[in-house]
């Protein structure tokens, strides 16, 4: 089937729905107006009110509830409408759904697939674009999944929905309706904590994922460089193997995301082949990202993300050492 | 025209034992057998013991910090003992006589209070979830159990517990507003024991009662004594039966006798007088009354109680502190499957034999 990530991701909760009868989903407007991206529109008509809620305006009583429901052997998949409203609920992430399995040495389990848009570049008003992986990367017990090919996304949220871990399951507004692919109908699984090699290549590796792969590729493209180009898709747990392999394959790393620079996923990155790989490496390490400010209005927006350019810049500075 | 009346709400309150261990007799729980009332009151005796031991265990240093519960035994006994089975109880931090009743292995009990999540591990067939300690946050969980019950089709209600200072967090008016919506079965006990720590129920909120709370939500509620052992059971097994058609409040109004925890000296934030008075309405006190002036208790009855329940608690107490750690156990129960970067971690700590030298400190 050929699909942009929304249809991707639309079939893979169909099927979650119609293989698991203790799945549910529930999230502001996703029923009758199948979300504010469409994601999930025809399943509530498909499955009824009682499987595809809209609930009150709450996050922290969308993920808490969540969580409740997941204590008795639900499999709950909440929407939050926009990742800049989820702070709301982070107590409730990291306080319970992170905690929940280590707190009762697993006599408790959290199966809970949390759905979000993240990152701009759509024009979106504030708080509509942040990207903030790194903040539930950070105190562990959270699988934090951020696809960037509609393919990735059926798969990876096929298994997200088979696993009994609480994972955050971040969607890239900008990516939704970019471009479609040729899926398969059926279920399939992508493996969690696994990279994936994007693009092989001996002059650079360039590590990234979400928004910034396409934008990498294009940038490579561009340069005409031979880049190992190295799609995370699993924030947590890193795939510190692949990400070694990458790095030792051409001595050169490049690290790319949409979000601040400080504190970010490529800090742990960088912090982890220095302590690993040092000396297999024959230049800096270079972070492309986001500025370390929040993000800025629409109108800015453009003068923040980063693009083609700033990551070719990025190229021929490590090229050049 | 004129201005309409839209809505009206008045709360209620029960009592049924008063403190001096006088019974309103129109009011008593039907059914309620004179040994189950034994029975409750011997769930109270035990908690105030099990109180007592964990107390001077932790000024012993032999346990880590530690809620008491005295004062609040018949909101404890009360609510667990109409409780059925099958029904999902979820505690916040301090209810301890609950989680006696619906028999929790009272080694865990003491076990978790050391300090260790294998406290926490609890047998599925308790139907609880584990000890919640950020304020109010387990209300949601609570909304969403009982929702799950709903749409699993079981025959049970969810009953969820949070303090007086609790009720003025968000996630306490969210969780009722789920339930509200979804006609949830859920029960939600305010313990009001009248202090958050150093904040009293005055300065807590301007409402009236903590009860009505549930009125905006467009749940029923009602108030009761929460120290008359009777109300708190008859309130509690009506909501129960009730809630196949949706949640409930009940906020009981009971004393913290004590500290907030073992870390805090409530004699630097509130007057004697008022525990003074407070401890003319002790919940252990009356019932004992109702029961002795009714020939279902008696002096040596009260001390051969007392032994049996000091060995049973030193038991348990051997058994907790017979535990040893295992450090190994908090990398595995991260995540279902170990990660490649706690495996990497655990291999660190072991080969630098870094837990050997931190049992040597």
């Amino acid at each position: 089937m050929q699909v942009n990530m929304v249809g991707a991701i639309n079939n893979a909760l169909d099927i979650i729905l119609r293989e698991n009868d203790k799945a549910v989903l529930l999230g502001e407007d996703i029923g009758k107006d199948g979300g504010v991206f469409r994601v999930t529109d025809g399943l509530q008509a498909k499955y009824g009110e009682n499987r595809v809620m809209d609930t009150p305006l709450a996050e922290s009583a969308i993920i808490g509830t969540s969580i409740g429901m997941a204590l008795m052997g639900m499999h709950p998949i909440p929407e939050i409408q926009f990742a800049g409203f989820m702070y709301l609920a982070y107590d409730q992430l990291v306080s319970h759904a992170a905690r929940y399995r280590t707190r009762t040495r697993s006599a408790f389990q959290i199966p809970m697939t949390v759905r979000t848009p993240v990152s701009g570049g759509v024009k979106a008003l504030e708080h509509h674009s942040e990207s903030p992986e790194a903040l539930y990367a950070h105190p562990g017990g959270l699988i934090v999944i951020e696809p960037s090919t509609p393919y990735d996304a059926k798969g990876l949220l096929i298994k997200a929905c088979r696993t009994n871990d609480p994972v955050l399951f971040l969607e890239p507004t900008r990516l939704y309706r970019l471009f479609k692919q040729d899926i398969p109908e059926d279920a399939y699984e992508i493996p969690i904590g696994k990279a994936n090699v994007v693009e092989e290549g001996s002059d650079l590796t360039i590590i990234t994922y979400g928004t910034m792969v396409t934008v990498v590729k294009d940038a490579v493209a561009k340069k005409n460089v031979s880049a190992e180009i190295l799609d995370l898709r699993t924030i947590n747990p890193l795939d510190t193997e692949a990400i070694l392999a990458a790095a030792k394959k051409t001595g050169k790393v490049m690290i790319v995301h949409e979000a601040e620079k400080s504190f970010g996923v490529g800090a742990e990155v960088a912090a982890m082949l220095a302590e690993k790989a040092l000396y297999n490496l024959d230049a800096p390490i270079i972070r492309v990202a986001g500025p370390s400010m929040p993000y800025p209005f629409p109108g800015y927006e453009k003068y923040y993300t980063p693009n083609v350019a700033k990551v070719v810049q990025g190229i021929e500075k490590l090229l050049s050492q | 025209m004129p201005i309409e009346e839209v809505y009206n709400c008045s709360v209620k309150r029960l009592q049924i034992l008063d403190e001096n261990g006088n019974l309103d007799e129109a009011l008593f729980p039907e059914g309620l057998s004179g040994d189950s009332l034994v029975e409750m009151y011997k769930y109270m005796l035990l908690a105030r013991a099990v109180d007592a031991k964990a107390l001077s265990l932790q000024r012993q240093g032999r346990l880590a910090t530690y809620a008491p519960l005295i004062g609040e035994e018949a909101t404890h006994i009360g609510t667990a003992y109409a409780m059925r089975k099958q029904d999902i109880f979820i505690p916040a931090f301090r209810q301890h006589g609950v989680q006696i009743v619906r028999g929790l292995p009272l080694d865990l009990f003491f076990l978790y209070w050391r300090g260790f999540e294998d406290g926490a591990k609890l047998p599925a067939s308790l139907n609880q979830t584990p000890v919640i300690v950020p304020v109010g946050t387990q209300l949601p969980h609570g909304a969403g159990i009982a929702f799950a019950l709903k749409y699993l089709k079981k025959d049970a209600a969810a009953i969820v517990y949070i303090g007086d200072g609790g009720t003025s967090e968000g996630d306490f008016y969210e969780a009722l507003n789920f339930a509200g919506v979804w006609k949830a079965p859920l029960v939600c006990i305010i313990e009001n024991n009248q202090w958050a720590i150093s904040v009293p129920r005055s300065a807590q909120t301007a409402a009236e009662t903590l009860a009505q709370k549930a009125i905006a939500a467009g749940i029923n509620c009602i108030q009761v004594d929460g120290n008359d052992v009777l109300a708190v059971y008859k309130a509690t097994r009506d909501a129960i039966q009730n809630s196949k058609d949706g949640p409930m409040v009940i906020e009981c109004v009971t004393y913290r006798m004590s500290m907030h925890t073992t870390s805090d000296d409530p004699e630097k934030y509130r007057p004697d007088a008022e525990v003074e008075k407070w401890e003319k309405k002790d919940p252990i006190d009356r019932i004992r009354k109702y029961l002795t002036k009714n020939g279902l208790w008696n002096d040596s009855l009260e001390q051969k109680t007392k032994d049996e329940q000091a060995k049973f608690i030193d038991q348990a107490v051997e058994k907790a502190e017979q535990f040893k750690p295992d450090p190994k156990t908090m990398f595995e129960n991260v995540y279902g499957t170990i990660t490649q970067t706690l495996e990497e971690e655990l291999s660190d700590a072991m080969s630098a034999n870094f837990w050997q030298e931190s049992e040597d400190d």
